[in-house]
């Protein structure tokens, strides 16, 4: 088809086109910049932890910190919870994947080095392991005769002296393959702190960290710690994932019937917990999507509504085309291909707009780059929304009889 | 002659009600999207103590061990407890105060209730005058009541209504894990929106108030652990606050005048150094921001409620090209009115004025729906998990910003379609019919 006639059409309307141009290319910069926003929320939402997540229900105890027997309480508090009928696997535990706080360490491979190899997330607590359900790929998990008490480890820590301290530790696959790339991890060494050094026992095929996902989601590690009634924490409990109702309620009565003075921070299933952690993400991505559909609803009403004009002014015009012996589907084709046009001018303008807002939205958040494969679907989604918007105005302009050339207006 | 203008655009409009409707909807959208988000906006990055925000400063000193690259520090967002109690000791400012946030564990008064945690503040005295922090009954601890870790405490507006069903409890005892605190005073409803106190120590920036105010010696005395804890240097007792080397307190001074915040930034300077021939310190950097500076400097307002409002404004930016382009449209099918119009007398000004006044009315219209919008989108950003989102409501100079911003984006939207008009030459429309 000759494109010729219809830049000369064009041409006398440069102003009205000049508008339509530009409001598609805002909405290509907006639309493939909002989008790429909403992939990297939802891929922030659909991190994966390594962890049980379905049968996982997280009861949180209030630290109080001034009674002798909290080793004692906090067996008995495991205890009657592994009564409980229907549980499978039972810890108090630090910290949980996707917190709101973590405990994050400097991992070095020397002790002299200067700068730290990677900072990852720290775990501990009896049983941890095995009732996050974390598979481990390599290697063995903790002896019994391998833990020590927080109290213990924290005077270690405050003497810097090594015999209170773990020696051993477990680390994710991520983290080993970072620190010793291509290599067995299991026999090797790392420093933490000024000079405390660590053996790699096991590995295991994944953890997310409890926070500080931007500094690497799989660098986590475990050391053989166990926590006391006194020191907060999360009791953990794994069961079937249609178990979990009556097994958190029951833990909640439980815990709350042995330890009288004490407050149930929280209590509910690790679905909610993680939830709650990403549910920022999950609000943001969803007014992108309602900003982005409005966006391209307002912009098809836009080429919508001035087609119908140069349909409705270019009435005579297309009779006479008709009356010389185009056929309705010429007339459709040229307001289709017209459209094709302005909307590709609009995004070969929208593609530079969309870099401009990228690297503004760089230099202010942190954010990056809109990758190239952003565009070519932009540009698709728009010429899609500008043909659905045109059908109507060209099927109106195609239906105009030939007579309508010999009438005077 | 205008309400002649408003009559034609009225006229004009309803020819063509799908477009109209069209502009308006879309106009509308724009706005309700901007207003919303606007709103929350400002209301995150307010201020929030009007009267006294330029007076009081945050000082910042850092005690961390000495730095190869002197180009890279930055002073601590927070002191330990030699720092801050030096300061608040030296009484270089009007008023000066430490403080920082703990979970106050509340005691039942009667057995078979459970105990409950209570957001509470440990701070120095001076935290009441201050801030202007207002009292129902009762009044804040003296300083010297304050350094004899007495046992009192200021209660909240919303505690007192949970314990003692809003009476008077001045004098009565509310009992904080081991030990019974005297309450001295009871507060009239107040949280500062940000609640720029907290803003490091470890609570939340917006939302309700504090519940519990204790002096804080008593607090160290009785080893409550503050939310926030940073240690900077290995070694140290973590059981004994006032002497780790962590930072955890923020200190808050209040400088009435420029030159007394001029003399408190140079005695800020020469304490520094002084520490350092002690030995105590090894860095000179300090800073004293006033309030509104370290709410900048911390970033409270949380990037996605700024992200937002520029895709809004985008998003209006594009409802106006919407605009222009259909109404540009519309002008030239009026072509053959205007000429008439024109060759009948009136002048290029009266028909660029008639086609301003169609732009304005567009506008208004879009304005009121766009207030309807703004309102639904208040309520789904009250309905969002964020901490600031109870606080999102629609005040009268946003009521009245709405409508400013509605005429000035139509009148934006119609300059363009009405000077087209306004110089389309009569003659050859009239021809052409």
């Amino acid at each position: 088809m000759d494109i010729r006639p219809i830049f000369s059409a064009l041409r006398r309307h440069r102003l009205v086109m000049g508008m339509l141009i530009l409001e598609i290319a805002l909405t290509c910069a907006i639309v493939c910049n909002s989008v790429f926003l909403i992939m990297q929320n939802l891929q922030r939402m659909n991190l994966p932890s390594g962890i049980a997540e379905h049968q996982l229900v997280v009861v949180q105890m209030a630290s109080i910190r001034d009674r002798p027997d909290a080793d004692a309480r906090a067996q008995a508090n495991l205890a009657s919870l592994r009564q409980i009928p229907g549980v499978r696997q039972v810890a108090l535990v630090d910290k949980m994947p996707f917190m709101f706080s973590g405990n994050n360490s400097d991992i070095k491979l020397r002790p002299d080095q200067p700068q730290p190899s990677l900072s990852a997330g720290l775990y501990f607590g009896e049983n941890l392991l095995s009732a996050f359900g974390a598979r481990l790929i390599a290697g063995r998990m903790f002896h019994a005769d391998e833990y020590l008490s927080l109290d213990r480890a924290l005077r270690g820590l405050h003497d810097n002296n090594v015999r209170d301290l773990p020696r051993v530790a477990i680390v994710t696959r991520a983290m080993a393959q970072r620190l010793w790339p291509g290599q067995n991890a299991l026999g090797k060494t790392f420093y933490i702190g000024k000079d405390i050094q660590m053996h790699v026992v096991g590995v295991l095929a994944q953890l997310a960290r409890p926070n500080s996902l931007q500094r690497g989601v799989g660098f986590s590690w475990v050391v053989p710690i166990r926590m006391n009634a006194d020191e907060g924490g999360y009791y953990v409990i794994r069961s079937a994932p249609r178990d979990r109702a009556r097994v958190l309620a029951d833990a909640v009565a439980r815990l709350k019937q042995h330890n009288p003075g004490s407050i149930v921070m929280a209590q509910r299933s690790y679905d909610r917990m993680r939830a709650e952690y990403f549910s920022g993400d999950r609000a943001m991505a969803g007014t992108l999507i309602a900003v982005c559909l409005a966006l391209l609803v307002i912009t098809a009403l836009g080429i919508g509504g001035l087609a119908s004009f140069w349909v409705a002014q270019r009435r005579r015009t297309i009779g006479v085309r008709r009356a010389l012996g185009a056929t309705r589907g010429d007339i459709l084709r040229y307001f289709q291909t017209e459209n094709f046009l302005i909307v590709g001018f609009g995004i070969a303008l929208g593609i530079v707009l969309a870099y401009g807002l990228s690297l503004l939205l760089m230099a202010h958040y942190e954010l990056p780059r809109l990758p190239f494969s952003y565009l070519p679907a932009g540009a698709l989604i728009l010429w899609c929304v500008g043909q659905l918007a045109v059908l109507g105005p060209a099927l109106r302009a195609a239906a105009v009889p030939p007579v309508v050339a010999t009438r005077s207006v | 002659m205008f309400t002649y203008y408003i009559d034609l655009a009225l006229r004009s409009l309803r020819r063509n009600t799908v477009l109209t409707a069209l502009m308006v909807l879309a106009l509308a959208l724009g706005i309700g999207a901007s207003i919303t988000t606007l709103t929350v906006l400002r209301l995150l990055s307010g201020d929030p103590l009007p009267a006294r925000s330029a007076q009081l400063y945050y000082p910042q000193v850092d005690p961390r061990p000495a730095l190869d690259d002197p180009s890279r520090a930055r002073p601590m967002p927070a002191m330990s407890w030699t720092d801050a109690m030096n300061l608040v000791n030296a009484r270089k400012a009007r008023y000066q105060a430490a403080m920082a946030l703990t979970q106050a564990k509340v005691m039942p008064a009667k057995t078979g209730e459970r105990p409950f945690f209570s957001d509470a503040v440990m701070t120095t005295a001076d935290f009441f005058p201050m801030f202007d922090v207002p009292f129902r009954y009762g009044s804040g601890w003296s300083a010297g009541e304050g350094q004899a870790r007495a046992r009192v405490v200021v209660i909240s507006d919303a505690l007192n209504r949970k314990l003692f069903a809003g009476a008077n409890s001045v004098g009565r005892t509310l009992r904080i894990r081991d030990h019974d605190f005297r309450i001295v005073g009871v507060l009239r409803p107040w949280s500062p929106q940000p609640r720029f106190y907290a803003v490091w120590l470890g609570g939340r920036s917006y939302g309700d108030g504090d519940g519990v105010f204790l002096p804080l010696h008593t607090a160290v005395a009785d080893k409550m652990s503050p939310n926030n804890l940073n240690c900077f240097a290995a070694g140290g007792d973590l059981n004994d606050l006032t002497k780790a080397p962590c930072i955890w307190l923020g200190v808050w001074v209040d400088l009435p005048t420029a030159s007394q915040a001029r003399a408190y930034r140079g005695f800020l300077d020469n304490y520094v150094h002084q520490q350092i021939a002690l030995g105590r310190m090894h860095r000179t950097d300090v800073a004293m921001p006033d309030l509104m500076q370290w709410m900048r400097e911390s970033h409270v307002v949380p990037s996605d409620v700024q992200l937002q409002t520029w895709l809004a404004f985008g998003f209006l930016l594009i409802c106006v090209v919407n605009t222009v382009g259909l109404l540009l449209a519309k002008c030239l099918k009026r072509s053959q009115e205007i000429g008439v119009r024109r060759a009948l007398g009136a002048s290029r000004r009266a028909v660029f004025a008639q086609f301003m006044v169609e732009a304005s009315i567009i506008g208004l219209a879009g304005g009121l729906l766009g207030l309807l919008f703004a309102e639904l989108g208040l309520w789904a950003i009250r309905q969002q998990p964020a901490e600031y989102a109870d606080l999102a409501h629609l005040d009268l100079g946003m009521f009245a910003f709405t409508f400013v911003v509605a005429l000035v984006s139509s009148l934006l939207a119609g300059v363009l379609p009405a000077w087209r008009a306004s110089v389309l030459a009569p003659a050859p429309q009239l021809k052409a019919s």
